[in-house]
């Protein structure tokens, strides 16, 4: 095989892959924009929803469409809870207490998703038939493009509710100025709440899709995605919606790449070094506007 | 020397003794022993780390990478050169040492939580290369490291880091990097190179975590490189002990690292319920007590006086 | 040496993104003098120093003191030059002690080298009394000898802004920026505020510049008036002139409709 064919094969395949990311980076870039917060346990979110989405399948009999529906709305409770109760006590602290519950908080969700649902893999159902579908020297699945539709489709949702609904003017109103928000009567508790809610849903999502994609999850599962899926945030700027998006697609790409070509050792290595390079060099991100610090 | 140099010397000296008579008598057995000599490592790794984000002001989450520096180079030069303990220690401390300053300059110019990040960022990628570098057993791991480090001279370097590190924080050294803490831009407009400070507390700290490194593989005679061992979890393990004990308290450092360190050994039947209890701790001091446990400073007569003063004065003029 | 210690500025320009923030502005300070930057609020005064202090960057223009250029240099490297100053929001390091807070500032005369603080050797010992010595003299000072042991932050108000003052007297600096030194004290402290300034000035010999509101406080205690409105030096020269420029009486009135 020519090394473009690879190349092609692996710009599929990574794009399946960074669609998965940008939809967690859309949750971490979200919240960060809302109450500057990198949300630790974004990604265990992610493998909750995995479950959830296990569980629907497998003890309710539901169909992977009202699966991932359940999913999603479960999803967004739990992040809702995770707000309400370890991050908003905290609002006025200093972020590295912030930050430290959050870990704190990623880890409380890994550990014990470990007890509840056990330490070892669980195959995912196949809710749907795997079809590989060839497009002259590549191919891709019906899988990659379930995950690919279903990603943009959400995208496009989200980016609807941010732009055109008052929710969505009240969020990118506290995002810029939470105390002018508050003055002009919007309830900044309720905005956090439902960016929560959103963020959370959309991890679920990527949670079932990455399940199906590996046929296998674990409670470990949320780690390295959700530690990937914030740097691709950083990559597209965080804070910045369709950053989230840039940056996931470019991250998944990046790393089908050096593995294609360089070794799969560094598969997890590609992520940190890329936000290294970002932060150092364009610490605002790739959409970011550059902005100098007040005295 | 003074009075109460004399009687922590003697006090430090006695538990010692205590130890090791205790072994005599059978009343310790030399898996605890071990234990002790674990939590001595634990007390470098903490204390270490609380130059950096406790004194500092900085946030690392990738301690742990240091840490793994100093394990595998030093257990590299014992296995392969069979080099004396103590030059592999110094060897694997600067070299520790040596990362932390290449990684903390272009690094420490981020704040809070891109800084957290980083180290993160970096700790891995210290993983990464551990896990693809032959020489050390890339993803096999490293086996057949001498069992050199002892109750001994565990205890005796955690001494020395806790000296080291006290004298550094009461010093013009330590006072630039507190006033770096609580103030950047007023520390610099003070004259304070906050850059060369912040690096050389990470550098400092990264050349302790060497040491416990150092201790560590030649304790556990075997390396893995996983997330538990020299990763993120690893770090984030260090981070706990440091959080409880209290930022900026090293005597809170010190409690912490021996009492994490011997509980879960002692609740050996409970193991999977470790992290959930310790992250529920975590959540549950960050809301109710943020400075930790112990309290924001080392304990003492002095700070005691301060907030009653503090207090005091606060009152006579509201 | 004294006169090499003046502070010359040339065309200060700083920029924020589209915003020109300090406009052209040119003024000198002679060694010992009492100065006065003042203007309606957002007019500039405070950019002005946080460029003399290497806190923000310079757009153009020269920053001249005791015949060196110090525009774009580091905050430290021109404290460590005789320029120390103080904050409009206060920046004492709140939870340290007032004694702390100033034998901080004494970091750059510093002589032991690290080893000799990790060994605890004579010399560190010894000097670091010397600190502490030096940093009750400078709150002696400002009269808050009792406070040293007490948490910074734990001050209140007018307290804060003396320690402050003594924080910055400890660098030994030619030349002292007071931003809003008299803001939130009572007519009492802004009377021992007025007197220690004087004081300072005499007995130190220092050049003091400040940034006030109080413009009885300013008219009573400074030799030199600069006038900023809209990042522009709108008048300059002694109270009384500057007092009497229309264009001054302009900027605080209002009245720009023609």
């Amino acid at each position: 095989m020519n090394w473009y064919v690879i190349g092609l094969q692996q710009l599929i395949n990574g794009l399946a892959l960074g669609s998965v990311y940008a939809l967690i980076a859309l949750g971490y870039t979200m919240v960060y924009g809302i109450i500057k917060l990198i949300n630790f346990a974004h990604g265990e979110i992610y493998m909750l929803g995995a479950y959830l989405g296990f569980y629907a399948i497998t003890s309710l009999n539901l169909s992977l469409v009202p699966a991932m529906v359940l999913a999603m709305v479960s999803a967004a409770i739990i992040g809702m809870l995770l707000e309400r109760v370890a991050y908003r006590p905290l609002r006025s602290s200093p972020r590295i207490a912030v930050l430290i519950t959050a870990i704190g908080a990623s880890l409380l969700f890994q550990s014990t998703a470990q007890l509840v649902f056990g330490a070892s893999f669980k195959p995912f159902p196949q809710a749907i038939p795997f079809t590989r579908i060839q497009l002259g020297p590549v191919f891709t699945t019906n899988r990659q493009l379930l995950i690919f539709g279903v990603a943009v489709a959400l995208m496009i949702a989200l980016h609807i509710i941010v732009q055109y609904t008052t929710f969505g003017k009240a969020m990118r109103a506290v995002s810029m100025d939470k105390d002018a928000a508050q003055l002009m009567g919007i309830n900044i508790d309720r905005v956090i709440s439902i960016t929560f809610a959103l963020g959370s849903a959309l991890a679920a999502a990527a949670g079932i899709l990455v399940g199906m994609y590996y046929n296998r999850i674990d409670p470990y599962m949320g780690t390295m995605p959700g530690l990937k899926a914030f740097v691709a945030a950083v990559l597209g700027g965080i804070g910045i919606v369709p950053g989230a998006v840039v940056g996931g697609l470019l991250m998944g790409v990046a790393e089908n790449m050096v593995v294609a070509f360089v070794s799969s050792t560094l598969r997890d290595a590609v992520a940190f070094a890329i936000l290294i390079a970002v932060l150092l060099f364009r610490p605002n991100g790739l959409l970011g506007k550059n902005r100098t610090e007040k005295v | 020397m003074n009075r109460r140099t004399m009687y922590t010397g003697l006090a430090l000296a006695l538990i010692y003794l205590l130890v090791h008579g205790l072994q005599a008598f059978g009343l310790l057995l030399s898996y605890h022993v071990q234990i002790l000599s674990l939590a001595c490592i634990n007390i470098i790794l903490v204390v270490s780390l609380n130059l950096i984000n406790g004194f500092t002001g900085q946030f690392s989450i990738g301690h742990a990478g240091f840490l793994a520096v100093g394990a595998y180079s030093s257990a590299y030069l014992t296995v392969t050169f069979h080099t004396p303990f103590f030059v592999a220690l110094l060897v694997g401390a600067i070299f520790a040492g040596i990362v932390g300053l290449i990684i903390g300059l272009p690094a420490l110019r981020l704040k809070g939580d891109y800084l957290a990040i980083a180290t993160l960022g970096f700790g891995e990628i210290i993983r990464v290369i551990i896990l693809n570098t032959q020489a050390v057993g890339g993803a096999r791991g490293f086996s057949g490291i001498p069992n050199y480090t002892t109750f001994g001279n565990s205890y005796l370097l955690a001494i020395l880091t806790v000296f080291v590190i006290r004298n550094f924080v009461n010093s013009d050294h330590g006072r630039a990097c507190l006033a770096i803490r609580e103030d950047e831009i007023a520390a610099e407009s003070l004259g304070v190179h906050s850059t060369y400070f912040k690096t050389l507390a990470f550098s400092l700290g990264a050349f302790f975590a060497g040491i416990a490194g150092g201790l560590f593989s030649h304790y556990l005679q075997y390396m893995a490189p996983t997330s538990g061992q020299i990763g993120f979890m690893k770090s984030i393990d260090i981070l706990i002990m440091l959080v409880l004990g209290g930022l900026g308290n090293i005597t809170g450092s010190v409690i912490a690292a021996v009492v994490l360190t011997i509980v879960p050994e002692l609740l050996r039947g409970f193991a999977e319920y470790r992290m959930v209890i310790y992250s529920i701790i975590l959540i549950l001091v960050m809301i109710y007590r943020p400075d930790g446990l112990l309290g924001g400073r080392s304990l003492g007569y002095a700070r005691l006086k301060n907030s009653i003063e503090g207090v005091k004065a606060h009152a006579s003029h509201k | 040496m004294l006169a090499t210690n003046n502070l010359q500025v040339n065309d200060l320009c700083v920029n924020f993104g589209g915003l020109q923030a300090v406009n052209k502005v040119s003024f000198s300070l002679k060694p010992q003098s009492l100065g006065a930057l003042i203007g309606p609020n957002g007019a500039g005064k405070t950019t002005v120093f946080n460029a003399l202090t290497g806190l923000c960057r310079v757009s153009s223009g020269q920053i001249e003191f005791g015949n060196e250029h110090i525009a774009n240099q580091p905050a430290h490297y021109i404290a460590r030059r005789g320029i120390a100053r103080t904050f409009q929001n206060i920046r004492l390091f709140k939870n340290l002690t007032v004694l702390d807070n100033l034998r901080i500032a004494y970091h750059q005369n510093r002589q032991y080298p690290l080893l000799s603080a990790i060994f605890l050797t004579t010399k560190f010992r010894q000097e670091e009394k010397q600190i502490t010595a030096k940093a009750e003299e400078a709150l002696s000072l400002v009269n808050l000898s009792e406070r040293s042991q007490s948490l910074a932050g734990s001050l209140p108000y007018g307290e804060q802004r003396r320690v402050e003052i003594a924080r910055a007297l400890m660098l030994n600096p030619h030349l002292l920026l007071l931003d809003e030194p008299a803001a939130g004290m009572n007519p009492q402290e802004t009377q021992t505020l007025l007197q220690l300034i004087r004081d300072l000035r005499d007995n130190l010999k220092l050049s003091i510049l400040l940034i006030e509101h109080d413009m009885k406080l300013v008219m009573n205690l400074c030799e030199e008036l600069f006038v900023l409105d809209y990042g522009q030096l709108i008048a300059a020269g002694c109270p009384k002139t500057v007092q009497n420029d229309p264009r001054v009486i302009q900027a605080y009135l209002g009245g720009k409709t023609a």
